[in-house]
């Protein structure tokens, strides 16, 4: 690789059978290069298998902030070529990709034969046989090296890694074969190191940064706008959030249950909730199928819940450890009969912590379940962000302190929102039901009353069109501005506004707008973003084009529509999207609906 | 300001009036249960009672304390949830036999494991009765309906035996047509700390005629408390079909519930982030 030393952002992937602990490496170096006060995001592509299968660490490095992955991969770490065919299809290498392998290995990949760049054949196996160590901390140094670290540091976060897990045996053999792979990377720094170093600010920044995944960082939101009760049903990719929230909850007086399957997860969560307590679920697909009868009995009975789907490919078990954006239309139409309810998308990482916060505002406030759809590409992404302020949502209902006389639990009001009396408040006794009801909560049958509560709950969110819009500040991210726009939502987002960024370079202005509310539409508010855009380029990561439907039934939408998407496991880049921007710009006269790959 | 005690037994009835058949056995698990709560002095607002659906679903309507009718089959979840979220509640689950045995029996076996501090009824009279007359888990093997004209031919589910084998706290079963028997047996459910069955044999006049002989038929407190599990099991196959009777009662540790915060929301949260630091 004609190596320079001037890249701002670079991307390498660790590759190797399950078990060469590829994914401990990538770990420890983006720790690292947290420390050295420089961004980066870290995931992690693994097969179904528990062990043994195909592993790789797929890490990015830059001096910016960085919401998602390049389009390339500038270097290649192997320890083996097992399995590599398996994900090679998600992993795009660079025509000049730095090849790092053993100098011993069998069934070397076309790939190597074919870079125009470098290629490491090294002692990397012996040298760790040597040491008492593993493959993956000799990478480790040869990498962070590379990368401009030191040694001394990489030996810190190898002992708080195996410290922190009560495995101290590990921590000198470790640091022997870091050191040795330190070691061996002598003779290939004096080109240069692939990443400039850190600039003493950025150095200092470090400690303002914060490494978190975005299901931690959901589990954050959850906390700080007051979550006490959760309960949940193990399920890929959505079970760390679960197992990183259970042992934090009881501090803040809450708990966490495991629950014998979704269907009592979604119950639990119902129930903690009608008692008063803010309360969540987190699932994937197949378990977001399972609760959704027990979402339609949160809208009929005007319970608040909050509902995580970490989205993961489907239909039904489909790929449980790769992301797609395809639960959208399940998330909207959850439920039987005329179930409106909110739909919230957070779109990066640190967005994680805003959108669920609100999402759990909101669900109190107007009684009624709100789904996050966030996927496996955010959920289980650990990325380097800036510290933010904690975002001011809290959860907090509107309820009835005590009752002289008559209580109607549904009572029709003009916001569409009835206080509700919680279990122990004297003289408000009532049944909720998932039967149709008047407003006593009585069960009902008459057309009167059916029509009044559809209304009633159908009114309490639409309202939200009308809100002020200080209160709907977080329905979308706004970026860039001009007569072409690219829409997107969830984790569509990153590749998008690292494309709008690329295009403003070629002198290409255009705007970007992210929806994190996705139901109830907000039709004024994307009309007044839209006025001017004479053509939109709608990003997702669907087979169908699902985003797209949704925007064609509920929005008006300008005459020319692209649709750039594809679906998982290879995920949407940013030059994917700069293509279609491209593309947009050059268009003209009316064509409805292209799509681009 | 809580209620002033004593409350009667019929003030704990809502006064709305009943969906059920005259001569339904769910009128006299309603009446033992208000008979069962009068006594105990529980202010109305501190009772809630969470259902699925069916006839039995119907029963917290009836009654003047909290109530969440739910979805077939999960009121267990709900209760445990509710339970845990707010244990200052007395927390009671009613429930068919075709609701807790059939579809929601994964959580009848869990919650069983799991042991919260609620009460659940079975108001068991071995047929669905609101879908007008299909077998239900607990039907005798040639109970012939039109869906299944030679009957379901499978053993009915025990209720008592799962119970027992999946770790359940408190075991009884009671009749509808016995409420001296069947109140003193809620009570002590409700004041037994842990998960407590009361199934209760609720005859169905109109798709289970036979069954207004039970009657005669039930044997009161043949069922007696058991030393063991093991010997409660055997008492519980060796018993007669329709008899009654607190069977088991043992201690058991409660699962978690909400507590008060370990400190100011706002130093925790900073102690959190902490964490995120690199």
């Amino acid at each position: 690789m004609p190596r320079t030393i001037s890249r701002d952002t670079i991307s390498l992937a660790l590759t190797g059978s399950g078990g060469t602990g590829m994914l401990t490496a990538g770990d420890l170096l983006l720790r690292a290069v947290a420390r050295n006060g420089l961004y980066g995001l870290l995931t992690r592509s693994v097969g179904p298998q528990i062990r043994g299968g195909e592993s790789a660490a797929l890490l990015r490095i830059a001096h910016y902030p960085l919401e998602t992955h390049d389009d390339t991969f500038h270097v290649l770490f192997a320890a083996d070529w097992k399995n590599f065919d398996r994900f090679v299809g998600e992993i795009h290498l660079d025509e000049d990709v730095l090849v790092i392998m053993d100098e011993a290995a069998r069934d070397v990949p076309a790939v190597v034969e074919e870079t125009s760049g470098e290629v490491f054949r090294l002692p990397l196996h012996a040298t760790a046989k040597e040491t008492g160590g593993r493959v993956n901390m000799v990478g480790v140094g040869f990498l962070g090296r590379l990368l401009g670290m030191g040694k001394e540091e990489l030996a810190d976060i190898i002992r708080w890694f195996f410290s922190r897990k009560k495995r101290d045996r590990f921590i000198e053999p470790s640091i022997a074969a870091m050191e040795a792979g330190f070691d061996l990377a002598a003779p290939h720094v004096e080109k240069g190191a692939l990443l400039a170093a850190p600039s003493a600010t950025e150095r200092a920044a470090a400690k303002n940064r914060w490494l978190i995944s975005g299901n931690q960082a959901v589990a954050t939101g959850f906390l700080q706008a007051g979550g006490r009760f959760a309960a949940g049903y193990p399920i890929t990719p959505a079970t760390d959030m679960l197992e990183w929230l259970g042992p934090r909850l009881p501090k803040f007086g809450g708990v966490l249950v495991q629950a014998e399957d979704e269907l009592a997860a979604i119950n639990m969560v119902l129930g903690a909730s009608y008692g008063g307590l803010p309360a969540m679920t987190a699932t994937s697909g197949p378990g977001l199928s399972l609760m959704v009868e027990g979402i339609g009995l949160a809208v009929a009975a005007e319970i608040p819940a909050l509902i995580v789907d970490v989205q993961r490919i489907g239909p039904s078990t489909g790929i449980p450890t790769k992301s797609e954006q395809g639960d959208l239309m399940l998330a909207i139409n959850a439920a039987h009969g005329d179930a409106p309810h909110l739909v919230l998308a957070p779109d990066c990482v640190t967005d994680c912590i805003r959108t669920t916060a609100w999402a759990l505002h909101l669900a109190e406030r107007l009684q009624c379940p709100a789904i996050v759809l966030s996927d496996q590409k955010l959920g289980q992404m650990h990325s380097i962000i800036d510290a933010i302020e904690m975002p001011p949502w809290k959860a907090g209902r509107k309820v009835q302190e005590r009752c002289e006389g008559d209580y109607a639990r549904y009572s029709l009001t003009d916001d569409g929102v009835s206080p509700m009396a919680l279990p122990g408040t004297p003289g408000c006794m009532h049944t909720i039901d998932g039967l149709e009801h008047d407003e006593h909560a009585l069960p009902s049958s008459r057309v009167e009353d059916h029509a009044a509560q559809l209304e009633k709950r159908r009114q309490k969110l639409f309202l939200m069109e009308d809100w002020p819009d200080e209160d709907m500040t977080h329905w979308a991210d706004v970026q860039g501005g001009g007569e072409v726009a690219v829409l997107t939502w969830g984790s569509a987002a990153g590749p998008a506004r690292e494309a709008v960024r690329m295009a403003a370079e070629e002198g290409l202005h255009v705007k970007h707008i992210s929806m994190r509310l996705l139901f109830p539409p907000q039709r004024k508010r994307l009309s007044k973003l839209l006025d001017g855009v004479k053509r939109l380029i709608v990003v997702e990561q669907t087979h169908s084009g699902q985003f797209l439907h949704y925007l064609k039934s509920w929005f008006d939408l300008p005459e020319v529509v692209i649709s750039c998407r594809r679906p998982g496991p290879r995920p949407i880049t940013p030059r994917q999207v700069l293509r279609a921007l491209r593309e947009a710009c050059r268009i003209t006269g009316k064509e409805i609906e292209r799509v681009c790959q | 300001m809580t209620e002033q005690t004593p409350l009667k037994a019929k003030d704990y009835k809502s006064g709305v009036h009943p969906v059920w058949c005259p001569g339904c056995g769910d009128f006299g698990v309603l009446a033992a249960i208000t008979r069962a709560l009068a006594p105990m002095g529980l202010p109305r607002e501190q009772v809630a009672v969470v259902s699925g659906i069916g006839c039995s679903g119907r029963i917290p309507a009836y009654l003047a304390t909290y109530g969440f009718h739910g979805l077939h089959g999960r009121a267990l979840p709900v209760a445990t949830g509710l339970k845990l979220a707010r244990p200052d509640l007395t927390v009671i689950a009613a429930g068919g036999d075709g609701d807790i045995y059939s579809i929601g029996a994964a959580h009848f076996v869990h919650t069983c494991r799991r042991n919260p501090d609620i009460t659940l009824v079975v108001m068991d009279n071995r047929v669905y009765g609101m879908t007008k007359g299909q077998p239900s888990p607990t039907s005798e093997p040639d109970f012939a309906t039109p869906i299944q004209p030679e009957g379901p031919e499978m053993p009915p589910v025990n209720g008592l035996l799962l119970a027992l084998a999946s770790g359940a706290s408190f075991v009884a079963r009671g009749f509808s047509g016995h409420q001296e028997e069947l109140a003193a047996m809620i009570r002590a459910a409700v004041e037994h700390p842990g998960f407590a069955l009361v199934e209760i044999l609720s005859p169905c006049p109109t798709f289970r005629p036979e069954q207004t002989h039970w009657k005669r038929e039930v044997q009161a407190g043949v069922l007696k408390p058991a030393a063991s599990v093991q010997e409660a099991m055997a008492r519980v196959l060796s018993a007669p079909e329709l008899s009654t009777g607190i069977v088991w009662q043992a201690g058991r540790a409660l699962p978690h519930a909400v507590s008060e915060p370990s400190g100011d929301g706002d130093a925790l949260m900073r102690e959190l982030l902490a964490g995120f630091v690199p």
